[in-house]
């Protein structure tokens, strides 16, 4: 039985010196997910709390304010149902990615982690485009319960996103640099964890907020 | 030894290859079109009402969050204390998501419906 | 404990080591002894400045009309000794012992990740100043700590005062999240071989079960705090009725939080109690499996009865029949629990040690707490309740009667541990009568006062509705309380330093952590032991002679003390613990200057954010909160590229 040290453990990728036999960062790392499961569950409770509840437009879809009155639906489902392939798409190039990693491969993997931030950057691109549109349309975080429960959901997915898409970025020149062996996978599995996260997340919100009425 | 030890996970070939993660992107992709076809069937073309068109979004939405947690997060191949350790925080949270919407859509309507 | 750990030969007398005294090892320390050490003193510090805050609060209800302070000043004072007492306090008092005492308990040489857990004292540290400028300088959060919308509001509330409990409480709850995160992992995962999930001690167990509701129901309050500072910072409308907010969803996110949150601060104490009232009674705890399991079911409906906070906001009566139900329940595990405490101390071979008497005491006190937070889960009786004394009581015989007393037999027994010496038994005494006649002193007429309607948190009262005698009672036992808190901390300052040396197991204890010496060397044991029961210590001295151990603290150390007056000290226990992690060939991290700049860094994004509501020069400062993140993102590109770790 070789010594339990924490210290051990970034030496030794195989991590059988832990009680379960696990990675002890893929653990918090889970762990964490766990917590942001509230986060996020929070944010989404409180849109739920207060869907139809706005005073005045605009509105998520068409339909009618608390107060009576007719308002817009603002919501873009067909600009919105692109992005959302564009994320889905960046969850399956992380896996490529993590793969690519695990046999070795170098250019597949500097190819699949550059293409998953990328795609998490086109999805930024399409969330600036809808929240610039919105805010030129009258929805800001002031005017309503709706533009306060959208903007912080999806603003704090997005904030997210952009979290991650530097992680991909990094782990992306570390295999340019030629240090993100298979040795290292376990960093990429991680990293995966939280990109993989993100993107259930958006599944949520997606069918809540923007497919359901 | 440990009980749990002997749940170490699985070794690295049980993982899905590039050719099932493919296939996977292109059932969540077909689930997605199908959830945005539910939109529209219910709001253009009238052919779902309001109640149904949401039961399917929402069954498939959730097919789809299952399917990335099991299979691009690994949980069905990994050890299962990695799904204790998710799964209880996300029921919390659809317990804080259910009881939100109960407390303040749910029972103030039948309130109001029962006239108190 | 046989063990087959690798020790290398010590190497030959290495030249001194680099520097392991002085502020800056401090600073950057990543030995959790040394985190649980300044956790320790941290909290001991809030616990005292809570109390003079409650000083405050009693002597200007001394006697009815009284103006010792302001109205606004009173607000400031019962909110901030609520949030100095359970975020700065009791929180983190209960965190030096999950610091100190895990890693030892299981059996291992740190904690999980060594860093991220002094990232999470300096956290807390940089978020406690800010509340305790915030007190000093008379800004105060003054809503309560339950901070009911919309008096947070902007429009109601323009001072800095709920800016404070929004951004200090972000600060600080992250802290606990991060901790959090940290402990899971280290209970799960570095485990000493052979140790089990059910043979970990108990007290490891319960702080197993905090730390999963800390990650939970913290992410709650982080995001309903976050929306509030939305709606203070950016004019959000998450809780403004005039725009269609609801403060009824801030009570349930925050109750959410809230009940939880009282799981968090007691559940660790139930441990604490489970390993004092064993050791003491000389008996394996009885039911162990059942206290698990019975601690698990209080986590889990802790979730699912946060509104009989809210009886009295008209939720109708499904939702006051279950939530009522729920809380009812409840009842039903926590008794469970104090069955087995006296079923351990029955027949048992009981040893009257302070810390003993304070677990007994807790016992007591904490079922009385207990019974009154079953009469407030009746809805009809909690609406005559609610907002008044009755429950400043209830939550006292608890949170004091609960938590602290349980803190205090905590501290008495673990002592030794962290500074290799006992406390004076003397003093104990003395604090621990003084403890209980001004406790019931202070908070028992206050259940009275309630039932007479008194309400809470108003700053005075006219003289002629027979509450006067009550309030003086109440506030001559909240002096007392001060008094003997100062014999206490001068039991600690004077024990740290003079107490009778300890030796490695003074009370003849079951678990791990005893059988080290104390205090630990850094390294905590040289061989990582094999487990094979519960109580390894236990197991061990019964097959040389039959029978559990007393320890030692009778024979070695009253030898060596004469009336009080230390005539000579022992031998330190073991040479061998005098040689550094070096000459044993064990490797440990190194310290590290990341996590306190990291910890600066969310102070600056969190901090700077209260000047955003403040007018002239010192408005524009707020943009500092963007040099605070780009602080964070530097810290956290260095922290996970730093060599030796």
């Amino acid at each position: 039985m070789s010594i339990v040290n924490a210290a051990d453990h970034a030496a030794n990728p195989a991590h059988l010196d832990t009680s379960t036999g696990l990675d002890n960062r893929k653990m918090a790392f889970w762990t964490f997910i766990g917590s942001e499961c509230l986060l996020f569950g929070s944010l989404i409770a409180t849109y739920l709390a207060y869907k139809g509840r706005s005073l005045v437009g605009p509105l998520p879809h068409a339909g009618r304010t608390l107060t009576g009155q007719q308002a817009e639906g603002i919501l873009d489902i067909p600009l919105t149902s692109l992005s959302t392939f564009v994320l889905l798409m960046s969850s399956l190039g992380m896996v490529l990615a993590l793969a690519a990693v695990q046999r070795a491969d170098r250019k597949g993997a500097i190819t699949w982690l550059f293409a998953t931030a990328g795609l998490g950057l086109v999805f930024l691109g399409f969330q600036a485009y809808e929240f610039n549109h919105f805010y030129h349309a009258g929805l800001t975080l002031q005017t309503n319960l709706f533009g306060s429960t959208f903007f912080l959901l999806t603003g704090f997915h997005g904030a997210h996103v952009l979290v991650g898409v530097i992680y991909l970025g990094t782990l992306g020149m570390l295999a340019v640099k030629n240090q993100l062996g298979p040795e290292r996978s376990m960093s990429v599995e991680i990293a995966g964890l939280y990109w993989h996260f993100v993107d259930v997340i958006w599944i949520v919100i997606f069918a809540l907020v923007y497919l359901i009425k | 030894m440990s009980s749990e030890q002997r749940e170490i996970a699985h070794d690295r070939h049980s993982h899905p290859g590039p050719k099932q993660y493919v296939m996977i992107g292109v059932i969540l992709t077909l689930m997605t079109v199908v959830e945005i076809l539910a939109y529209y069937a219910e709001e253009d073309w009238g052919i779902l009402n309001a109640g149904m068109a949401a039961a399917v979004i929402a069954i498939l939405s959730a097919a789809k969050f299952i399917t990335v947690v099991m299979y691009y997060m690994h949980l069905k191949f990994d050890s299962k204390i990695f799904t204790g350790i998710f799964i209880f925080p996300a029921a919390l949270a659809i317990l804080v998501i259910g009881a939100m919407y109960i407390v303040q859509q749910v029972l103030p309507r039948a309130g109001s419906a029962l006239g108190s | 404990m046989a063990s087959t750990a690798t020790v290398a030969a010590p190497h030959a007398p290495a030249a001194a080591p680099h520097t392991e005294t002085g502020v800056w090892s401090w600073i950057t320390t990543v030995d959790h002894k040394r985190i649980g050490i300044l956790y320790f003193f941290s909290s001991i510090f809030y616990f005292l400045v809570g109390g003079i805050e409650a000083l405050f609060i009693r002597t200007q209800l001394i006697v009815p009309e009284n103006n010792f302070i302001s109205a606004d000043l009173y607000n400031q004072m019962f909110t901030q000794h609520a949030l100095t007492m359970i975020f700065l306090a009791l929180m983190p008092l209960t965190a030096a012992f999950f610091n100190y005492i895990v890693p030892l308990q299981i059996g291992a040489r740190d904690v999980a990740f060594p860093r991220l857990n002094a990232l999470s004292y300096w956290v807390y540290f940089f978020g406690g100043l800010m509340l305790l400028f915030a007190a000093v300088t008379k800004m105060a959060p003054n809503v309560g700590w339950f901070a009911y919308a919309p008096i947070t509001e902007r429009q109601y509330n323009p001072g800095p005062n709920v800016d404070f409990y929004v951004l200090g409480l972000q600060i600080v709850g992250l802290s606990s999240i991060l901790a959090g995160i940290n402990f899971i992992v280290t209970i799960l995962n570095m485990r000493a071989p052979g140790m089990r999930l059910m043979r970990m001690p108990i007290f490891t167990w319960m702080v197993l079960i905090t730390q999963v509701l800390i990650v939970t129901a913290m992410a709650v309050f982080t995001i309903a705090i976050t929306q509030l500072m939305f709606d203070r910072m950016f004019g959000t409308t998450f809780f403004d009725p005039a725009r269609g907010g609801d403060p009824l969803v801030w009570q349930h996110l925050f109750w959410m939080f809230g009940h939880p949150e009282v799981y968090i601060l007691i559940i660790p104490i139930f441990g604490m109690i489970s390993e004092v009232i064993p050791t003491f009674s000389r008996k394996p705890l009885f039911g162990y499996n059942v206290m698990v399991f019975a601690s698990v079911l209080i986590g889990w409906l802790g979730w699912g009865v946060w509104s009989h906070h809210m009886f009295a906001v008209g939720l109708g009566p499904i939702a006051d029949a279950f939530f009522a139900l729920s809380t009812m329940l409840i009842a039903i595990p926590t008794g469970i629990k104090i069955f087995n405490w006296i079923g351990t101390m029955w027949g048992g071979s009981i040893r009257f040690t302070t810390s003993m008497l304070f677990a007994v005491a807790f016992i007591a006190m904490f079922t009385l707490g207990g019974i009154s937070g079953v009469m407030h889960s009746v809805a009809p009786s909690d609406l005559q309740q609610t907002d008044t004394y009755f429950v400043v009581a209830h939550i006292h015989y608890v949170f004091f009667g609960g938590t602290v007393l349980g803190l205090f037999a905590g501290i008495y027994f673990w002592f030794p541990k962290l500074f290799g010496r006992l406390m004076d038994e003397k003093l104990g005494k003395i604090h621990w009568v003084g403890t209980m006649v001004g406790m019931n002193l202070a908070f028992f007429p206050m259940h009275y006062l309630g039932m007479y309607g008194q309400p809470r948190r108003t700053f005075t009262y006219p003289g002629d509705l027979g509450w006067n005698w009550m309030n003086l009672m109440s506030t001559l036992g909240a002096y007392l309380l001060a008094l003997v808190t100062g014999v206490f901390v001068w039991n600690v300052i004077r024990s740290a330093r003079k107490g009778a040396i300890a030796g490695d197991n003074p009370w003849g204890a079951a678990t791990l952590e005893w059988s080290i010496p104390s205090p630990p060397p850094v390294y905590n044991f040289r061989e990582i032991p094999i487990v094979h029961s519960r109580m390894p210590l236990w197991e061990e001295d019964a097959s040389k002679e039959p029978g559990i151990p007393h320890g030692k603290v009778a024979e070695d150390v009253n030898a060596i003390t004469v009336g009080g007056t230390q005539v000579g000290e022992m031998e330190y226990p073991d040479a061998e613990s005098k040689m550094s992690a070096h000459d044993l060939g064990i490797h440990l991290p190194p310290p590290s200057y990341w996590p306190i700049i990291l910890a600066f860094g969310i102070l600056l994004v969190f901090g700077s954010l209260i000047f955003r509501n403040l007018d002239g020069a010192l408005h524009n400062l707020w943009y500092l909160s963007v040099a605070g993140v780009l602080l964070v993102a530097v810290s956290i590109f260095k922290w996970a590229f730093e060599p030796g770790h």
